[in-house]
């Protein structure tokens, strides 16, 4: 009898092995390697010691750049949950067939590549794309605006590439709501939007809190878009770095850098995941 | 202005309620078929009907989350048609509570204040005053999953009725209880809704519910109204064969109507017999094929007489059930038939294979409808 019972802990345990395994070779060993080279005084190895953290922190050029990405984050976040609060509210509210457009819609993004998108992006931004071609035949300019290349273009281009990872975790917390709360709301006097604060908005907080943390992250580290909608103008992190590197070949400043903005990240993302408890625990309670 | 209200007159509750011609249909499907229902002040009223018979439907239209493809809902003489949900003055407790789970159970009750502008102390003294009024007046600072089902009911109850609605609604608020507390609940509700005074609809599946605690109850099948009437006369005088076999425990005969007045009826039955029924209900003249209902109380067992011209049957089984006693007895047709009897009158179980003769307790308990 206690033979046919596996144990089924072990069992587990060797089928995640395969994961273990390729997560230490590709992301802790590169991770220590990093950190590592991060405290090596010059380029050409040697010394040790925390002289290219003291470089960056010390540099107001470098602390310029860290401090626009992680603004960037916030801007693209905050953009992102303006405009796709209400798309998964719809998506809520709709009947089974208008759900699957919009979730098509949502998803959309998610099926081609970053670069065709980015891409996008440049011609619909540009001196001749088309909001300035369709704005000037309406008569509304007479000079092309600087659309590409500018912050506002890049804070656009990744709001709407990462959309989708701010509204599917919305649509789920809005799933979740008991539709009678809505009701219950309504005939105690409430109206819409009272109902929509006093309810609605509260109970999809878990939802808001997960699609800020995954748009936020995403967001950040957005080379690509960074890159190309940015224009050579601006500089944020991922690109800094890239510059450190390869240009540079300065690699103990490039990992000083890198780890000084993981670590940025991760107080970030910790923020966030104290704020998801935290309304986990208001939704739930 | 809340406050003001509540300690105005009684009158000022038990608002009459008037559906009048209430038609929902969803897509092709009806779900609500021309229901009238005229429902004075203060009365409670229960819709009692199985499973998809149109009961939340309904209670939607009187609440205004659903408008009625036809016919008028009108409040305390006025029509609400028109109006949505948070201005009709209706409270409604729904059959799985819908308490904010991320508010306190005091600011669940005082939800309805606030939305009305109500200042803050009073929300809050009012709050009490109606956590009191269902007992739970040192529980106002818990959160609704703390609490048992019972008492998430009573959190519900409250939240209704603090904003003094001229309508309460409670869909199904007894299913989700075990059934003591379903009792105790039962008893609450209905000493609340008397001392409110409030207009109040029961919505139900279940009959017993619907006939201990309702002034009338409006029997539903398939959308249709098929009877509203006080409890006894649902029970005892019903006017379908529908209202008859929901409610209760029917035993139905087949026979042939030999005559009838306005008063009183005999059939004679397929079984064996002549019984003395109701009036019987609809057009039906002597001669007519006929479904006769006789309830398990309505019969008695005679095993030492059995006759030619009797409904006579054989024992298949007896039950002893604490107060009473239930045979099922199988009659010449091959049906069966329960007899419930006081055990006081009937000690002994009678054993199976036992011949006996069945007669009506009294004559005209039976009703009789046309047959299906
Ligand atoms: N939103 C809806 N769309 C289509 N049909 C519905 C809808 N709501 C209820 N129905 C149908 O209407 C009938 C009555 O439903 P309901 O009022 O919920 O019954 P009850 O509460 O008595 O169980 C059922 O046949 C149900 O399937
Ligand atoms: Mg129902």
């Amino acid at each position: 009898m206690a033979a046919t019972l596996r144990d089924v802990t072990t069992y587990d345990l060797k089928l995640a092995a395969p994961l273990a395994a390729g997560f230490v070779l590709f992301f802790v060993t590169p991770l220590v390697i990093l950190l590592a080279l991060s405290f090596q005084t010059d380029p050409q190895g040697g010394h040790y010691g925390l002289s290219q953290y003291v470089n960056f922190l010390g540099d107001r050029f470098s602390l310029g750049v860290l401090g626009s990405t992680l603004w960037l984050g916030v801007k693209v976040t905050a953009l992102t949950l303006l405009l796709g609060y209400p798309v998964a509210w719809l998506h809520q509210r709709s009947p089974g067939w208008a759900r699957g457009v919009i979730m098509l819609f949502v998803l959309l993004p998610l099926l081609t590549s970053v670069v065709v998108r980015t891409f996008a992006w440049v011609v619909i931004l540009g001196r001749q794309g088309i909001v300035n071609a369709s704005l000037s035949w309406l008569g509304l300019i007479d000079t092309p605006l600087k659309l590409l290349y500018t912050e506002g273009g890049v804070v656009v281009a990744l709001a709407q590439v990462q959309m989708p990872l701010m509204v599917l975790p919305i649509i789920t917390a809005l799933s979740r709501i008991d539709p009678n709360l809505a009701d219950a709301s309504s005939v105690l006097g409430a109206g819409h939007w009272r109902t929509f604060r006093k309810v609605i908005l509260p109970l999809s907080l878990p939802g808001i809190v997960a699609g800020c943390l995954l748009t936020y992250a995403a967001a950040i580290t957005a080379f690509i878009t960074q890159s190309l909608i940015g224009g050579g103008q601006m500089l944020f992190m991922p690109m800094y770095i890239y510059q450190q590197a390869s240009t540079l070949q300065n690699w103990p400043f490039a990992a000083a850098i890198s780890i000084v903005f993981l670590v940025a990240v991760l107080v970030v993302v910790s923020i966030f995941n104290a704020l998801g408890r935290l309304s986990r625990g208001y939704a739930n309670a | 202005m809340v406050s003001a209200s509540r300690n105005g007159p009684a009158s000022q509750r038990g608002q009459t309620l008037l559906l009048d011609g209430i038609t929902q249909r969803y897509g092709t499907s009806l779900a609500v078929n021309e229901v009238t229902l005229d429902i004075r002040g203060g009365e409670l009223v229960a819709l009692l009907g199985p499973s998809g018979c149109g009961k939340t439907t309904l209670l939607r239209i009187i609440a205004g989350f659903l408008a009625q493809t036809k016919g008028h809902v009108m409040i305390g003489g006025q029509s609400v048609d028109g109006l949505p949900p948070n201005r009709r003055s209706v409270g409604i407790v729904f059959q799985n509570y819908a308490l904010f789970p991320h508010m306190t159970v005091a600011e669940n009750v005082a939800y309805g204040l606030d939305a009305r502008g109500v200042d803050r102390a009073t929300q809050r003294s009012e709050a009490q005053r109606m956590l009191d009024m269902v007992k739970l007046g040192h529980l106002g600072e818990r959160t609704p999953r703390q609490l048992s089902g019972g008492q998430q009911q009573r959190v519900a109850l409250a939240r209704a009725l603090a904003v003094n609605p001229s309508i309460l609604l409670l869909d199904e608020p007894f299913a989700a209880l075990d059934k003591n507390l379903r009792l105790d609940m039962q008893i609450e509700v209905k000493r609340i809704q008397r001392l409110s005074g409030i207009t109040t609809i029961l919505v139900t599946h279940d009959q017993e519910e619907a006939l201990s605690m309702a002034d009338r109850v409006a029997v539903l099948s398939q959308g249709r109204l098929e009877q509203f009437s006080p409890p006894t006369e649902i029970y005892d005088a019903p006017d379908s064969l529908f209202v008859n076999t929901f409610v209760g425990s029917a035993n139905l005969l087949g026979g042939v109507l030999v005559d009838c007045d306005r008063t009183a009826g005999r059939v004679r039955l397929d079984a064996g017999g002549m019984v003395e029924t109701r009036a019987p209900k609809g057009d039906l003249r002597p001669g007519a094929r006929v479904t006769v209902c006789l309830r398990p109380e309505h019969l008695s067992v005679d095993p030492a007489a059995t006759d030619v011209d009797t409904l006579n049957g054989v024992v298949e089984m007896g039950l002893p059930l604490g107060a009473t006693v239930v045979h099922e007895i199988r009659i010449g047709d091959g049906s069966a038939v329960k007899v419930s009897e006081p055990r006081i009158q009937r000690a002994e179980l009678l054993a199976p294979g036992t011949p006996v003769r069945l007669a009506p307790v009294a004559p005209r308990l039976a009703s009789v409808f046309a047959a299906a």
